[in-house]
């Protein structure tokens, strides 16, 4: 790890959403630590709440149905959920930058690269003469490796590939040198070797200015090669948070491991059978009582379903908590 | 060859016309599927694996004649699929069948899961109604769905489960070859992992012939015997799949192959970075397809295409590059 020292300090974040008939929890009790210069990676399946963790950080959650209902994001001192409107316009996308998954619908189908990219600096940095945005803006798409970039400003986002959109997102979100990016599936819309190019981009980039990354993909690959620490997440809950050497050599989740070893790899032999988990995700409308994965547990003891088990810190090691009451004799 | 061939694809090209101008004359073509060949053998699998736009889709759709493929031999089971005339299609279609990636797209949202699996029975005019029932209940099981799913309606359903009342309308007929076009790449890994293994037990329970295609090489690996690369409309490699991971010939495939992220953070490995994108099939460069972005390539790479060619005299080993004799040891 890079140092202890936390940029960023997630406390018992938890979000609901309003249907027509009743409120959903989607997010619940969410607690973790973004260290200075680390990648923190985000795993789970659809609907486990991983982009909703992103979104509430940013406070981006669709008004009227998101809202946050308890917890603090802490960051420089300030809780970022409790800051007027106008402060928040000053640290989103300057200090904290999201890119999403498919830059065709975060990019502005009428409206030139340019224009996209110019905006950035004229809001965050009123002072920069014309002239200076656009050297500013052709300084970074050259830095994210795209070619002709003069061209390329004039142009519109469908006259762009899947790989080239995104590299113009993560232009756009590296503009202001955040001190924090946060990737929601950065790489999943693209083929592998452009995600091969888009992983390497990023690994530089986060090197070159030193800043955090929030790393969000259900793609354990793609976690063990970007990834120093790793949070996973099942139902609204993180169920495991690692350094992630430990999480993948071993796992103390149940789910976890179901994750690890559901995967086909190239090593596995061919038609052989892959370990499953059973069942499905539960529906957020009725959790089930006590832990959220029992349903579809291998270990599941009748105390399973009568204590909500949270997050317990291992040892000594801050950085390694797991949601399992029977985590230790399964581990040893 | 041996008789074992079930299905057989010869040259098989799909074009398609660009328009433009005034009088909406032929500007351009669209070189999506430019001249494949190959077979596969009864109870086998042949994976095809390429990027998005190299033209798998296209040659599942043409084997099934869904596109009017522009020339080539399709031979299943014996019979010439191509000059077939459509009512015969028909018939044949029972015994080809293909599943889809999205599942909700392909699933009627209006009808119920029992009118859905019935409905390739109805069609055929095969059957009571009353053994119709008993058959889709049948067919649930196989697929392991309950059999109270068929009152129900496709979107009452998760990715997972949909995927598996789309298998169960593909093997209603008890068909000898199945395409599975990108099966599992809308789901969670968790439930891929259901379905891939639902598709390897239903092949051995049912004698089925898979062409399976992806862009997941681990995937297309896991359930391949054998295995075809694409790019840009063209097979550049096709090997036994357990060869083609250990030994990739063609630099696409090596490229292909050590880009894909590995789940094993001790295995921080040096990616060759492939650099520029795939061409588009519009204007596919002159020479080689792959050209342009092989750090290995020469001049005469850029003038003359190769041909996919045996290595070592091995019929299952093909690869279509000029300097492929570097890369074999």
């Amino acid at each position: 790890m890079a140092s202890k020292d936390v940029l960023l300090k997630v406390d018992n974040l938890t979000t609901t959403f309003q249907t027509d008939e009743d409120s959903i929890t989607v997010l619940d009790d969410v607690t973790f630590d973004l260290h200075h210069g680390e990648s923190l990676g985000i795993v789970g399946e659809s609907g486990c709440g991983k982009s909703v963790t992103a979104l509430s950080i940013m406070r981006l959650l669709p008004k009227p149905a998101g809202q946050v209902v308890k917890g603090t994001v802490t960051y420089n001192d300030e809780n970022l959920l409790s800051l007027s409107r106008e402060k928040m316009y000053t640290i989103r996308g300057k200090k904290i930058a999201m890119i999403f998954q498919e830059p065709m619908t975060a990019l502005n189908p009428v409206h030139r690269i340019g224009k996209q990219l110019g905006e950035i600096y004229q809001i965050h940095f009123p002072e920069m003469s014309e002239a200076e945005s656009h050297a500013a803006q052709i300084d970074i798409l050259e830095k994210v490796g795209i070619p002709s970039p003069e061209k390329r400003l004039r142009e519109y986002p469908h006259q762009l590939s899947g790989g080239m959109r995104q590299r113009v997102m993560i232009a756009m979100a590296l503009s202001c040198k955040p001190d924090i990016l946060i990737a929601d599936e950065p790489t999943t819309a693209l083929d592998v070797t452009t995600q091969n190019q888009i992983l390497n981009l990023m690994r530089e980039l986060q090197q070159e200015i030193n800043m955090s990354i929030i790393f969000i993909t259900h793609d354990l690959g793609v976690i063990a090669e970007m990834c120093d620490r790793v949070i996973v997440m099942y139902a609204g809950r993180i169920v495991e948070q690692a350094p992630v050497k430990d999480l993948f050599s071993t796992p103390h989740h149940p789910y976890t491991k179901g994750l690890l070893e559901s995967i086909p790899r190239l090593e596995t032999p061919p038609k052989s059978r892959l370990e499953i988990i059973e069942g499905l995700v539960p529906n957020l409308k009725n959790i089930p009582e006590g832990c959220r994965f029992r349903s579809r547990c291998d270990f599941e003891v009748e105390d399973c379903s009568k204590t909500d088990p949270k997050g317990e810190p291992i040892g000594d090691e801050s950085h390694r908590t797991v949601a399992c009451i029977r985590w230790q004799e399964l581990s040893s | 060859m041996s008789k074992d061939v079930l299905l057989r694809v010869k040259d098989l090209k799909m074009h398609y016309p660009i328009r433009g101008g005034v009088l909406f004359r032929q500007v351009a073509t669209n070189f999506a599927v430019d001249g494949i060949s190959f077979e596969i053998n009864r109870g086998e699998t042949l994976g095809i694996v390429g990027e998005s736009g190299c033209g798998k889709s296209t040659v599942a759709k043409a084997i099934l004649r869904l596109y009017e493929p522009t020339s080539g031999e399709v031979e299943f089971d014996g019979r010439d699929i191509i000059n077939m005339p459509k009512g015969d299609l028909r018939e044949i279609r029972k015994e080809m069948q293909i599943i889809f990636q999205d599942p909700m797209e392909s699933l009627n949202s209006r009808h119920t899961v029992g009118t859905i699996l019935e409905e390739p029975y109805v069609i055929h005019g095969i059957g009571s109604r009353a053994d119709r029932r008993k058959w889709v209940v049948d067919l649930l099981d196989k697929v392991g769905l309950q059999s109270d799913a068929v009152d129900r309606f496709p979107h009452e359903f998760s990715g997972g489960q949909r995927q598996r009342i789309g298998i169960a309308r593909a093997i209603a007929l008890n068909p000898k070859l199945l395409i599975c076009d990108e099966p599992v790449s809308a789901l969670d890994v968790s439930i891929q992992s259901q379905i891939l293994n639902l598709l390897v037990d239903l092949q051995r329970e049912l004698d089925l012939t898979l062409l399976f295609i992806a862009h997941d090489l681990a995937v297309v690996k896991h359930v391949s015997d054998r295995i075809a690369v694409m790019y840009l409309g063209k097979i550049v490699e096709m090997n036994e799949a357990e060869k083609l991971y250990s030994h990739p010939v063609h630099p696409y495939t090596r490229a292909l192959l050590s880009s894909i992220p590995v789940p094993d953070p001790e295995k921080k490995k040096v990616h060759d970075v492939l650099t520029g994108e795939v061409p588009s099939p519009i204007n596919p460069p002159a020479g080689c397809h792959f050209h342009a972005r092989c750090p290995y390539a020469e001049e005469k790479c850029s003038k003359d295409r190769p041909e996919l060619k045996p290595v070592k005299d091995n019929p299952n080993w093909l690869v279509s590059c000029h300097l492929m004799d570097n890369f074999i040891n």
